[in-house]
C-alpha cells in the first residue's frame, strides 16, 4: 500500500511543508514501508473497545480566571520575536 | 580522587562535611567536559560561567548550614527542557536561536534545591529518535566506543552521566528517550508515571506520551532526583495531585516478598540479541537469589504496540509542530514575503528530515478519510495494551524485560531505514501508551564491551518498587562500578 507521491505532495501542503522531487521519493517509499507496518492494527480486534487518549484518568484542570504574574511585552513575549514593530509581532502580508 | 567520578550521594557526603566545596566539584566537571567532549560530542550549551556563579552561592548556603541532597551538585539538561536565558535548541534549525524568557518547572524545582545547571545536552530533533544521530547539531558518541551511538533521544543526557561529564542528568521519554540511551552508555534512567513529574517548559513533542526523568550514575542518584523534581504543579494540567513519597529510602534487605512477572512476548521478540537474553536470564537468577518470586506472565497485545505507538506519536507530533511558524519564536525565512510561503519555507528549512517524515506520517494518519483507520484504530489498540498490564499486575509486582533488544549499534548503522530504528524501542514504548513508570539498569556487557540494560516497569505511581528492585540488583553485581575509558 505504497502512497504515491502526489498524497506526498498533499500530506506536505496541510503541513505547510515544501519538499523537492528527491525527498519526496525518498519519502514516498519509506512512509509507504511504515504505513504497510502499521496495518498490522487492522488484526487486532477492537470491536467494543473504547480508545484511550490520556493513560491516567484525570478530570478537567480549571482554575479562577484570574491575573497571576504580568509579562513584560518587550523584554519577555517579544524577545524571541523574528520580527517585531513596538509591542506588535510583524508577518508578510496576508491580503494581496 | 577524581571528584568528576563521584555520584550524586557520595559528593553531597563530601560536601556535607565540607571536606570539598562545589566549586572546586563544578571546577572537575567543567575541567572533565573541556577534555572529553571532542570525543563525546554531548554538550550544545556549556554554561561554564554561571555554573561557577552558582557554585560559589552553593558554598554560601552550605557554609550558612542550608544543605539539600542536591545543593553545590553540577547537572546536565536535555536541551528540550526551556532554562530561562539559556539557549533551548531541541537540536533543530527552528529553535537554535531560541532563549526561553521562563524556566521549566524541574529547572525552577532543581534550582529551590541548589543545583547547579552545567550545561545542555545533545538529543535527536525534537526527541525523535533512538540514537542522537538526528541531532540537527552534531551526533553525539557512546563513550564506551566513540563509533557507536548512546541511544537516542536522550543521547546526550545519558552519554554526558557515562562520561562524567556532570554528575546526573534530566531527560524525557516518550517511547523509551530515557531508558534506551541509559541501557545503551551503562548508567540508570527512569521514566515516571506520566503526571508523577511537571511537564511545564517542556517542549512537546508526544503529550499524551511524553514524560520528563532523570539519568543517573547509580540507582540512589535516580531516587534523590526524583525526590526534587516530582510532585503536582498547577502549570501542568496533567500534572497529579498525589503526594510524593521518599524514594531515597529504599529498603536494602533483600527481595523477599515480591512477585516478579516475566512476560514471555518479549522472549519471543524477533531482533533480540541472545548476549541481550542472556544478560537478562542472569539478572533474572540475581532477583531470585534475593527472594523474589518470578512468574510466567503474559502481555498479549505487544505486537501492536510499536504500530500504536508510531501513530499515536506521529499524530501528536504533527498537531504540536504546528506551533512552528517563524512568528513569535524561532527561526524565520525572511526571504519571503507571503505569508503561507514564509510558514512553508521557514519549516522545510527549519525541520530536520526524520521531523519532517513524522509531520507528515502524523498529518496523514489525521487526515479526512483516515482518522478512524488510522489514530482511532491506534487509540483502541492502546486500550488493549493497558488491559494488559491491568492483569499482568494483578498478579505480579513488577515486571522485567531487557530494556533494549540489543546492545548500541554502529553510528549510520540504521539512519537510512526508519522501521528498523523504531522497532529498537519495542521493549519501552508500550509504558508510555500504559502511562507506567519503567526504570532501566546496568546488567552486562556484550562481548565487543558495550553495556546493556535490565527494565523493570510498575504500576501507576509504584516508583518506590522499581527502586527497590533496581537498588538490590545493582548492589548485588558491579556492572555499574565500570567506567569507559576515555
Amino acid at each position: 500500500m505504497k502512497i504515491t507521491k502526489d498524497e506526498v505532495f498533499y500530506v506536505a501542503d496541510l503541513a505547510r511543508l515544501e519538499l523537492d522531487e528527491a525527498s519526496t521519493e525518498k519519502l514516498s517509499e519509506q512512509i509507504g514501508d511504515i504505513l504497510e507496518y502499521i496495518d498490522i492494527l487492522s488484526h487486532a480486534d477492537t470491536r467494543e473497545v473504547k480508545p484511550t487518549s490520556h493513560a491516567i484518568f484525570l478530570t478537567n484542570a480549571f482554575r479562577e480566571d484570574s491575573e497571576t504574574e504580568e509579562s513584560d511585552v518587550d523584554t519577555v513575549l517579544l524577545a524571541n520575536a523574528p520580527e517585531k514593530e513596538e509591542t506588535h509581532f510583524v508577518v508578510p502580508k496576508i491580503i494581496e | 580522587m577524581k571528584l568528576y567520578e563521584l555520584t550524586i550521594h557520595k559528593a553531597h557526603d563530601l560536601l556535607k562535611k565540607r571536606e570539598i566545596s562545589s566549586l572546586e566539584l563544578v571546577q572537575s566537571v567543567i575541567d572533565r567536559i573541556y577534555a572529553v567532549e571532542k570525543k563525546v560530542d554531548a554538550y550544545i550549551t556549556i554554561a561554564s560561567d554561571a555554573a561557577i556563579l552558582h557554585a560559589k552561592s552553593a558554598d554560601k548556603a552550605i557554609s550558612s548550614g542550608n544543605i539539600t541532597p542536591l545543593t553545590g551538585i553540577p547537572l546536565s539538561i536535555k536541551d528540550l527542557i526551556c532554562t530561562k536565558n539559556l539557549r533551548t535548541t531541541c537540536a533543530s534549525g527552528i529553535l537554535d536561536n531560541f532563549v526561553p524568557p521562563y524556566n521549566a518547572t524541574v529547572i525552577t524545582k532543581l534550582k529551590q534545591a541548589g543545583a547547579v545547571i552545567i550545561g545542555k545536552v545533545n538529543m535527536d530533533e525534537f526527541a525523535m529518535g533512538s540514537s542522537t544521530e538526528n541531532s540537527g547539531i552534531k551526533p553525539t558518541r557512546n563513550p564506551w566506543n566513540l563509533e557507536y551511538i548512546p541511544g537516542g533521544s536522550s543521547g546526550g543526557s545519558a552519554a554526558s552521566v557515562a562520561a562524567d561529564m556532570c554528575l546526573g542528568s534530566l531527560g524525557s521519554d516518550t517511547g523509551g528517550s530515557i531508558r534506551q540511551p541509559a541501557s545503551h552508555c551503562g548508567v540508570v534512567g527512569m521514566k515516571p508515571t506520566y503526571g508523577r513529574v511537571s511537564r511545564f517548559g517542556l517542549v512537546a513533542f508526544a503529550s499524551s506520551l511524553d514524560q520528563i526523568g532523570p539519568l543517573s550514575k547509580d540507582v540512589l542518584d535516580c531516587a534523590i532526583l526524583m525526590n526534587i523534581i516530582s510532585g503536582f504543579d498547577k502549570k501542568d494540567s496533567t500534572s497529579v495531585p498525589k503526594a510524593v513519597p521518599d524514594y531515597s529510602a529504599i529498603p536494602s534487605e533483600g527481595l523477599k516478598g515480591i512477585t516478579v512477572g516475566i512476560p514471555k512476548e518479549f522472549n519471543e521478540t524477533k531482533g533480540l540479541d541472545p548476549e541481550v537474553s542472556e544478560a537478562v536470564n542472569n539478572a533474572i537468577k540475581v532477583i531470585e537469589d534475593q527472594g523474589a518470586k518470578c512468574v510466567d506472565v503474559s502481555l498479549p497485545h505487544t505486537k501492536y504496540a510499536v504500530a500504536a505507538y508510531y501513530v499515536i506519536a506521529s499524530s501528536e507530533a504533527s498537531s504540536n509542530l504546528a506551533r512552528y511558524d517563524g512568528v513569535k519564536y524561532g527561526f524565520r525565512d525572511k526571504d519571503k514575503n507571503n505569508l503561507m510561503e514564509m510558514y512553508k519555507s521557514t519549516r522545510s528549512k527549519g525541520f530536520g528530515f526524520e521531523v519532517k517524515r513524522r509531520i507528515l506520517i502524523g498529518t496523514y494518519c489525521l487526515s479526512a478519510g483516515y482518522y478512524d483507520a488510522y489514530y482511532g484504530k491506534a487509540s483502541q489498540v492502546r486500550t488493549l495494551i493497558v488491559e494488559d498490564f491491568n492483569k499482568v499486575f494483578d498478579v505480579c509486582d513488577v515486571i522485567i524485560s531487557p530494556t533494549a533488544p540489543t546492545s548500541a549499534f554502529k553510528i549510520g548503522e540504521k539512519i537510512d531505514d526508519p522501521l528498523t530504528m523504531y522497532l529498537s524501542d519495542i521493549f519501552t514504548l508500550s509504558a508510555n501508551l500504559a502511562g507506567i513508570p519503567g526504570i532501566s539498569v546496568p546488567c552486562g556487557f556484550s562481548s565487543n564491551g558495550l553495556p546493556m540494560g535490565l527494565q523493570i516497569m510498575g504500576k501507576h505511581f509504584d516508583e518506590e518498587k522499581l527502586f527497590n528492585l533496581a537498588y538490590n540488583f545493582e548492589q548485588a553485581t558491579d556492572f555499574h562500578k565500570k567506567k569507559p575509558k576515555l
